[in-house]
Parts: structure tokens; C-alpha cells; sequence
């Protein structure tokens, strides 16, 4: 094992671990967001889907990538309009609800990449930027510091939430409206406000997500491109406690197994290729279970708010 | 049964009549539902270039004027209606099974190696042996994330949504391994399904030259016996409950995160046993994508069901003439199969959606039939 | 009422609906009958590779017979769901289609089960061998581990980097013998030369296969491979870095990459068509197995005119070619 693993062969893995963390950082953090405030959103993986169809359809005929990362983006926020609509204004059960708007963003991104684009088309993609001196560094600066500009933001994002929910009051009214809505309803905090903002910019974050892949990590679209990595993030916000560092943690734990299998695929390590794919799903659920116990979710998850109901 | 008086106040009141409104009124939803998408989708298929109108006769009658079109949409509607009942059990309970997918594929898995196993078994013995073994082991999918939510607090549509990855990967890994077909081997084509099952453990076909089987007949008995075991017993009145109020039924000494977990096992028995059926009625073999997504599709029909046992029956069937119709004016009119999906989700949207007025017309009409009860009985 | 609005215009609609209906079948008959061919497959007509070399094939027959009015075809698409397929090969059979096909080794079992209720139709289905002794089924299979040689002898003479990267999705049917083939034309050129294999687990996931691919390409190899509607992924990440060059399969993949596929091994189904075809005219409606090879045409090695490939690697696929195609070299499946 030990000749096996090399110090490069360790940067190899790390800098397959960034990329495909990438996705689920900005889908998890959005899941949570969404999460804190009390709307469990199960349609992620469809939203993402959308979103990377929508993000390669503007960039392939305008060229223009950021316009399609824009475009991700608003694509995102759109189903987040719906999702909250239906979840919040109309308080049907959250689970179900995103369960359709899964099949709807499954259904409609095949539907208008068919109709639109109709084949396998690349776009080039995000270029990796290398940060002046930091790259230089040995070893770890060209795993951390040799990346396309949305896996900079990936990460940049893990602060920037942290800051948001803890150090601000729209971060302790989202945690309010999801912990006791009735409290913060009497305080004068619109539920359904928080929630309908919470949800679109955790949506929004999913589309940023689905853009990313379409436009930085794979650069084309095919129908279902995500292949249930929406799935995947939503576990991941349990697993990281609904806390930005902890789905940093778990984001990368679970893409740094996946980025170790192939690894050991590559360099020809003899074990089944089935259990190779098995182990992130394994790793995760045997992590699920011993973390939850020490992490208490939002009290009012998957609660739609009454009023005068408590 | 001894009456709990503890919890004498929960106990529901029976109607002496049959509720026609209030059935009018639960259904009502779901079919405005359908016929919203039908719109939106003849918009869509007009922008497509095709005839909406001729499409949607061919989806009528290729259900209704066809044997194989008709017996179809039963077929399709066996693992629905099994997938649904679990989905119902679950809900009573305040759970969201949505695991269904990972729960099929361990009923099948379980059904395929037993019945292999054991195939000199005669028929009578083997098709009973292979449900229960199959209900077992859906079962245990579904109790993993029961017992995850009872001792540890794990939310259940997260759990069950890692237990349907975990499922899919072993199906793969055992379907290439340890059960793959001999012949497939000694071919070197490599296919990853199982062998044939044994002769005798396949259900036998109702209408020849369709793929009828009887198992659609253990579904509709099943939804009954679910029927009365949620209402006219003590366990499925506790499960109720629970789901109702949690913290009143603590109050009356129910061990709630018990019920949860059960409620979460039999749902994945249920679906388990979809898993067989599809496997010993209508493929009679395992094959990948064995699943069909019934585990989610399921949900939708036992939400087009009310959330009801019975409701579920006409309900499963309405449902799987609608995929087998829109399946068949897919392949008539020559659109992409993606049309279907997208009219699917929003159909799930416009239910749970429409779920809420539904639900406020019938409080409003419990209301004031109490009133009227009150104002004659002084 | 708006709602009771909307159920009125329904009821119009539906109304109008069961009217349209007859009225576009009884337009449907009167012409003359041209041959029906029905084709359900599992991924889309447009995927790069198993399903597109199919519908590419029944297009290029269609246009030889002379168009719609002598071929009528017609096809479903993504049906990964092996039940929805078999439906639709039931429904496809009921309405009188001559020829129906499954496309994938996945639906053998539904055509065992539904082929004999159709005794007038023909079912052809594959990648298999196995006709299960019915008279009305044909099976076909491409000896994939054929053009996988060639893929591979190219490979082994391109690479400078003498790492060698194969990006797969599960290790089953056609990608599995691609592949075997490919490591041993690799092994005819250097049996020291190191191949390094990688499988998702899925056709479908895309981002995985690309990773896959990266992960190759920093490990150092500089030639890729690969199978199934996925490796579109693995092409994308060759042809962003530039230059490491990809070898396709199943269709001619150049068109994503001009610039660094070097050749693909393309199945052309349509000699196979036409002659189940010819057999149907005189009477024949199945029975038979038909293997592509490069013998028979079936399987060709399309080399991409962009790439510049040197004369004396062209030359050595070539007698590669021709070895398989005398048998003086066997290709283990």
C-alpha cells in the first residue's frame, strides 16, 4: 500500500476531492439554508438539473459563461419560487412536494435539451486560475490554488454562510422562524417571508450548483447529467449538522472516498469495482449514524406554519 | 378488544353512513389535478408540432380499447397499489417513506435468491415462503431508518434516501456477482441479471398472452386487510394516533418513536413485497432497474388515494392507466419520453398543492355538521 | 366558479379529443403498405453511442428502400425501465409492426415472453446470441473485442507516456469485451505496457466518468478509452486538456472531439437489417443469430480525416485489421 500511495498520488486525490466537492457545497449549503428555516427541499437534484441545462444553453449560444452561470442561477431561484409557493403559501407536505419537482426538473431539462440542443455538445469551460505566489506554494498550492473560479467559490461560500447565520440577525431570524415559528411570529417576524427567501436563495444555490457542473467540471449537458447528486447534498446537510463547516467536512469526506476509489482503480489496486462505488454511499450512512445523535435539527423541519395553531 | 382508557377520547367515531361528500371532496383534487396537466401538457405537445387531441384519444384508447393496453395498466398498478399502502401506513404515523425504491429492490433481491435456493420446493410452498421472505427483507430496509429515528432522532426522508443508494449498489454488486445467470456467463455476455426462477414460483397468469398475473389480487386483499388493521385494531389505532398528535399520544403512554419505527418497517415490507411480486409475476428474473421507480411513483398514487387504504385501489389503477396511456401516445405521436415526467411532477405538485383546500372544505364541513349535530341534540 | 369553468373547458376538450382521434385513423390507412419497423431502446437515438449506432443504421436502410413510403419506423427511447419496454414491445407487436426490435441485451427475457404470442411478427433483439428457439426472434451481437484490438494496437503505437487509461461503466455485455480486446492489442504492441481501468458503476453518470477520466489523465496517461452513453464525460476531459487523444466505440465519436479522436469502432447494423429484411420476404421470420464483425462489415474502424495519424500506425491498425479479419489473429472475447 505504502509504495502505492504517493505524495502525488495524495495531491491527485485532493485535487479530484475539490472538484467534485464542489457541486455538493453549493447544493448542501443551499439544502440547509432552506433547511434552517424549516422547508425540507427534496426537489435539489431536479433544480440542479435545470439550472445545468439552462446555464449550457446560454453559454453554447451566447459564449458567454458568466451569462450562463447568471442564467443558472435565475433558473434556480425560479423553481425555489415554485418550491416555496407550493411548501409555504400552499403548506403541502415538503417531502412530496419535492419529490415533484424533482420528476419536473428531470422531465423539463430532458424535454428542452432534446428539443433545443439535441445532441452531445461541449462548451469550454471555467478555466482553472491560479492564484499568484499562493500556487506556488509546494505541494498543497497547486491542489488549492490551481482551480476554476466557481470551485473558489464553492469554498469561499463555507465562510461566507457560516458569517451569514451566525453573525447577523437575518441569519438568527432564519434559525427563529425554523426552531419556534410561532415565537417569531409573535415577535412581529414574518414565517412565510423568511421561508420564501430562505428556500429561493437555497434553490438558487442548487442552480449555481448544476451550472458548475456544466460549465466548470464536466462542460456539457446530457439528460439527467447529475445523476442524484441532489440526493446525495441533502444528506450531506445532515450530515454536517445544518452547519456550513460541518457539510464542508462531509462534502469533502464523501468526495475524497469517491476520488480515492478511482484512484485505486487507476493505479490498478485489486478490489471489486462495485464495492469501490459502494463505499462513499457506506462511508456516508455509517457516518449518519454516529454523528446524529449529538446533532439536533430545526425543530420546525417539514412543519408547514399555522398560525394560531400552537 | 379492552378499550385504552387512557386514550378513550382519541378513539374516532364511527360514521353509520357512508361518506359520499367527503369522498367526492377527497377525490376531487387529484383528478383536477390530471386534468390541469392534461392541459399543460396538450400546450407542450402542440409546441412539439403534434396534435394534442389525437394524442390524448390514443392514450384513451390504447388503455380502454385494448386487452394488452388494459391488462397493462392492472399490471402496473399491483406494485403502486403495494408501494402506496406502505406509503399509507407510514403516513398515518406522521412518516415519509422515501425509501420505496431501496425496499423493492430488497424484497426482489430476497425473493430471487430464495426462491433459487430453494427451487425444489413445490410451488404452494415456495410462491407463500418467497412473499414472506420478500416482506421480511423489505422490512429490514425499512426498519433500519425506523430504528434510526427511534433511538438516534435520524429524519427519515433523509435516511431513507441513503438506504436507496446503499440498495442500488448492492443489487448491482450481487446481480454481477454471486447471481448472475450461469448461462450468461458460459456465453461471456455478461448480463447483469439472475437466472430464470423456478417454474413453479412464477404466479400464474390470469388473461393468457398478457402479462396479468394474480398477484394483483394479493395487493387488493392486502389493501383491505391494511384497511382494517389501521382502523379496527389497537396497533393501527396507535400508529394513527401518533401520527395525529405525538405529543397527545405520549401524554397517553403510546412509546411514540415505537410506532414510528414500526409504521417505517411495514411500509418497507410492502414495498418489499412489490419487489417480489414484480420479480415472480412479471420478469421472472431479477433484472437491473428491476424498481421501475414504483418507490416513487408509489407516493404519487397513494397521494391520488387519499392516503388511503381502499382509496389506493381505484386510485393505483387510475394512476398506472395513466403512465400505460401516456407511455402509448409517447410511442404514437413520436415525442420525447420526457414530456411524460415533466407532466408527472407536475402533476405530484398540483396534488399536495391542491391538498390544502381539500383539507380546509372538509374541516369546514366536519364543523358544521358538529353544529348540526349539537343544535339537534341539545 | 372558476373551477367549474375549467371542467367545462375540459369536458370540451375531451370531447373534441375522442373526435380528433377518429378522424386522424381513418386517415392513417389508405395509403400503401410499406414495411413497419419498430425499435425500443434504452438510452436516447442521439447518445454517442449504443442506441445512436442502431437508429443510424435503420435511418441509412430507410433512405436505401426509398424513403418513408417504402419504411415506416418508429422508436422509444430511454427505456432504462426494462417493464416500460416490454410494454412497449408488446403494444409495438399489437399494432402490427413486421420487424420489432429490442435494443439491449436487457429485454432478451421480455422478448422470450412476448414473441410467441406474435407468431407473424419478427422480434430481433440484442446484444446477444440466444434466440430461444423461436422461430419469429433473431439475435444479434457485435464481437466488440474485435475493433478494441485495433482501438488498442493504435493506442499502445500513439502513447508517449506508455500509460494507458480506460474509463468504463459497469464490467458487463459489450463493455466488458471492448475492453478485453483493447488491453490485448495494447499487449500485441508492448505486454508491458500499462493499462489502468476505472468503472463508475453507472451508463449514466457523467460527472463520475469525467472525473474518471481527469483522474487518468493526471496519473499520466495521455491515450483514453471507454464505453457507454456516459463517456461522453471522459471525451469532454480529453479534449480539454488537448492533447490526450480518445479512442471511441460503438458510434463514430469524432464529431465531439475532432482533434483528438483518433478512430472508432463503429457498429453498422444495417447489412444486418437488410437481411433480416430480405429473410421476411421469403418467408423466413427469425431463428438466426448475427454477429458484427469486421469480417462481415458489420463493425468498421471509421479513422478520423482531422487527426493526423503517421502512415506507419495507420498501417499497423490496418494489418491488424486484416489479421482479424483472416484469423491469423484471434481476438478472445
Amino acid at each position: 500500500m505504502s509504495e502505492i500511495i504517493t505524495s502525488a498520488v495524495l495531491i491527485g486525490i485532493l485535487t479530484s476531492a475539490i472538484r467534485l466537492a464542489t457541486p455538493y457545497l453549493y447544493a448542501a449549503i443551499g439544502e440547509a439554508i432552506s433547511e434552517i428555516s424549516g422547508v425540507v427541499n427534496l426537489g435539489v437534484d431536479g433544480i440542479m438539473l435545470l439550472s445545468a441545462y439552462g446555464a449550457f444553453f446560454v453559454a453554447l449560444n451566447t459564449g458567454n459563461l458568466w451569462l450562463g452561470l447568471l442564467t443558472g442561477a435565475l433558473v434556480g431561484v425560479a423553481m425555489g419560487l415554485l418550491m416555496a409557493f407550493i411548501s409555504v403559501t400552499l403548506k403541502a407536505e415538503q417531502g412530496i412536494s419535492g419529490i415533484g419537482l424533482y420528476m419536473f426538473g428531470l422531465g423539463l431539462s430532458s424535454l428542452l435539451f432534446k428539443t433545443t440542443i439535441g445532441t452531445v455538445k461541449t462548451v469550454v469551460g471555467f478555466q482553472p486560475v491560479r492564484i499568484p505566489l499562493l500556487s506556488d506554494l509546494p505541494s498543497l498550492g497547486e491542489v488549492l490554488f490551481d482551480q476554476s473560479l466557481p470551485v473558489y467559490a464553492a469554498f469561499l461560500l463555507v465562510p461566507l454562510a457560516w458569517f451569514i447565520l451566525e453573525k447577523t440577525t437575518w441569519g438568527l431570524r432564519l434559525k427563529a422562524v425554523g426552531q419556534t415559528p410561532a415565537a417569531a411570529d409573535s415577535l412581529g417576524v414574518s414565517v412565510d417571508r423568511v421561508r420564501y427567501i430562505a428556500v429561493c436563495v437555497g434553490s438558487m444555490l442548487a442552480g449555481l450548483a448544476g451550472a458548475s457542473l456544466s460549465l466548470a467540471l464536466v462542460n456539457l449537458f446530457q439528460e439527467n447529467l447529475t445523476a442524484g447528486q441532489g440526493f446525495i447534498a441533502v444528506a450531506l446537510v445532515y450530515f454536517g449538522g445544518w452547519r456550513p463547516l460541518g457539510i464542508l467536512l462531509g462534502a469533502l469526506l464523501f468526495s475524497t472516498v469517491n476520488a480515492f476509489q478511482l484512484w485505486m482503480q487507476v493505479l490498478g489496486v485489486a478490489i471489486p469495482s462495485d464495492v469501490a462505488v459502494m463505499l462513499p454511499y457506506l462511508l456516508t450512512i455509517v457516518v449518519l449514524a454516529f454523528t446524529v445523535s449529538r446533532v439536533r435539527g430545526p425543530a420546525a423541519l417539514n412543519k408547514p406554519f399555522e398560525r394560531g395553531e400552537h | 378488544m379492552p378499550p385504552d382508557s387512557a386514550s378513550d377520547t382519541l378513539r374516532p367515531t364511527r360514521k353509520p353512513v357512508f361518506d359520499w361528500q367527503g369522498l367526492l371532496l377527497r377525490a376531487a383534487s387529484p383528478l383536477l389535478a390530471i386534468l390541469v396537466a392534461l392541459l399543460v401538457g396538450a400546450i407542450m405537445l402542440l409546441l412539439l408540432g403534434a396534435n394534442p387531441l389525437a394524442a390524448y384519444a390514443t392514450m384513451v384508447r390504447g388503455v380502454f380499447g385494448s386487452m394488452s393496453g388494459f391488462t397493462q395498466s392492472l399490471v402496473k398498478a399491483t406494485p403502486l397499489l403495494l408501494v402506496g399502502l406502505g406509503i399509507c401506513i407510514a403516513f398515518r404515523a406522521s412518516m415519509i417513506n422515501i425509501g420505496g425504491e431501496g425496499q423493492i429492490i430488497a424484497g426482489a433481491l430476497m425473493a430471487t435468491w430464495f426462491s433459487l435456493q430453494f427451487r425444489t420446493w413445490p410451488g404452494w410452498l415456495l410462491i407463500p415462503a418467497t412473499l414472506v421472505m420478500g416482506f421480511l427483507a423489505g422490512a429490514f430496509w425499512g426498519f433500519i431508518p425506523g430504528v434510526l429515528k427511534a433511538r438516534l432522532n435520524v429524519n427519515e426522508i433523509l435516511s431513507t434516501v441513503m438506504m436507496n443508494a446503499i440498495a442500488l449498489q448492492l443489487m448491482n454488486l450481487l446481480v454481477r456477482g454471486p447471481l448472475i445467470d450461469p448461462a450468461g456467463v458460459a456465453a461471456k455476455t455478461y448480463l447483469p441479471q439472475s437466472e430464470r426462477l423456478p417454474q413453479q414460483v412464477w404466479l400464474g397468469r390470469l388473461v393468457p398472452q398478457t402479462l396479468l398475473h394474480s398477484g394483483g389480487i394479493i395487493a387488493v386483499l392486502l389493501a383491505v386487510m391494511v384497511y382494517v388493521f389501521l382502523w379496527r385494531t389497537t396497533i393501527g389505532y396507535r400508529i394513527r394516533a401518533v401520527g395525529l398528535s405525538p405529543d397527545a399520544s405520549r401524554y397517553a403512554g403510546i412509546p411514540v418513536p415505537f410506532y414510528q419505527a414500526l409504521s417505517l418497517t411495514l411500509a418497507g415490507g410492502f414495498a418489499g413485497l412489490a419487489g417480489v411480486i414484480e420479480v415472480i409475476g412479471v420478469q421472472h428474473r431479477l433484472l437491473e432497474g428491476i424498481t421501475s421507480g414504483y418507490g416513487f411513483s408509489g407516493i404519487v398514487a397513494a397521494l391520488f388515494g387519499g392516503l388511503h387504504p381502499l382509496g389506493l385501489i381505484p386510485a393505483s389503477w387510475l394512476f398506472g392507466s395513466l403512465l400505460v396511456g401516456a407511455d402509448m401516445m409517447q410511442r404514437a405521436v413520436q415525442v420525447p419520453s420526457a414530456l411524460i415526467d415533466t407532466l408527472l411532477g407536475l402533476v405530484v405538485l398540483l396534488v399536495v398543492g391542491s391538498q390544502m383546500w381539500s383539507r380546509r372544505l372538509a374541516t369546514r364541513r366536519v364543523i358544521a355538521l358538529a353544529r348540526k349535530n349539537a343544535e339537534a341534540q341539545p | 366558479m372558476k373551477i367549474r369553468m375549467l371542467v367545462v373547458l375540459v369536458m370540451v376538450l375531451a370531447l373534441l379529443a375522442a373526435c380528433g382521434g377518429t378522424a386522424t385513423t381513418t386517415g392513417g390507412q389508405s395509403s400503401a403498405k410499406p414495411l413497419r419497423i419498430a425499435v425500443v431502446m434504452p438510452s436516447a437515438t442521439t447518445d454517442l453511442a449504443f442506441s445512436q449506432s442502431m437508429w443510424s443504421a435503420l435511418k441509412a436502410v430507410q433512405a436505401e428502400l426509398g424513403g418513408e413510403s417504402a419504411l415506416e419506423l418508429q422508436y422509444s427511447e430511454n427505456m432504462f425501465k426494462v417493464p416500460d419496454a416490454a410494454a412497449a414491445l408488446r403494444d409495438y407487436a399489437s399494432k402490427g409492426f413486421d420487424i420489432v426490435i429490442g435494443h439491449g441485451s436487457q429485454y432478451g427475457s421480455s422478448i422470450q415472453e412476448i414473441a410467441p404470442d406474435f407468431p407473424k411478427t419478427t422480434f430481433a433483439w440484442g446484444t446477444d446470441v440466444n434466440t430461444f428457439g423461436l422461430p419469429n426472434v433473431y439475435a444479434y451481437t457485435a464481437a466488440a473485442q474485435e475493433g478494441g484490438y485495433v482501438n488498442g494496437v493504435l493506442a499502445a503505437r500513439l502513447t508517449k507516456s506508455k500509460l494507458i487509461g480506460v474509463t468504463g461503466p459497469v464490467e458487463v455485455g459489450d463493455a466488458k469485451t471492448y475492453i478485453d480486446g483493447f488491453v490485448q492489442g495494447v499487449a500485441s504492441v508492448d505486454p508491458g505496457m500499462r493499462v489502468g481501468k476505472t468503472w463508475t458503476g453507472s451508463f449514466s453518470d457523467v460527472a463520475l466518468m469525467t472525473e474518471a477520466a481527469k483522474t487518468h489523465i493526471a496519473a499520466g496517461a495521455d491515450a483514453l478509452t471507454g464505453s457507454s452513453q456516459s463517456v461522453v464525460g471522459s471525451i469532454g476531459a480529453a479534449k480539454e486538456k488537448g492533447d490526450v487523444l480518445w479512442f471511441g466505440t460503438q458510434s463514430d465519436q469524432a464529431s465531439l472531439a475532432p482533434n483528438i479522436v483518433v478512430a472508432s469502432q463503429v457498429y453498422d447494423w444495417s447489412s444486418i437489417l437488410k437481411q433480416m429484411i430480405e429473410n421476411r420476404k421469403n418467408g423466413k421470420l427469425g431463428g438466426d443469430t448475427f454477429v458484427l464483425q469486421l469480417k462481415n462489415g458489420g463493425l468498421k474502424i471509421a479513422f478520423n480525416s482531422t487527426y493526423p495519424l503517421p502512415d506507419d500506425v495507420k498501417k499497423a491498425a490496418e494489418a491488424a485489421i486484416e489479421g482479424i479479419k483472416n484469423g491469423s489473429i484471434v481476438v478472445e472475447p
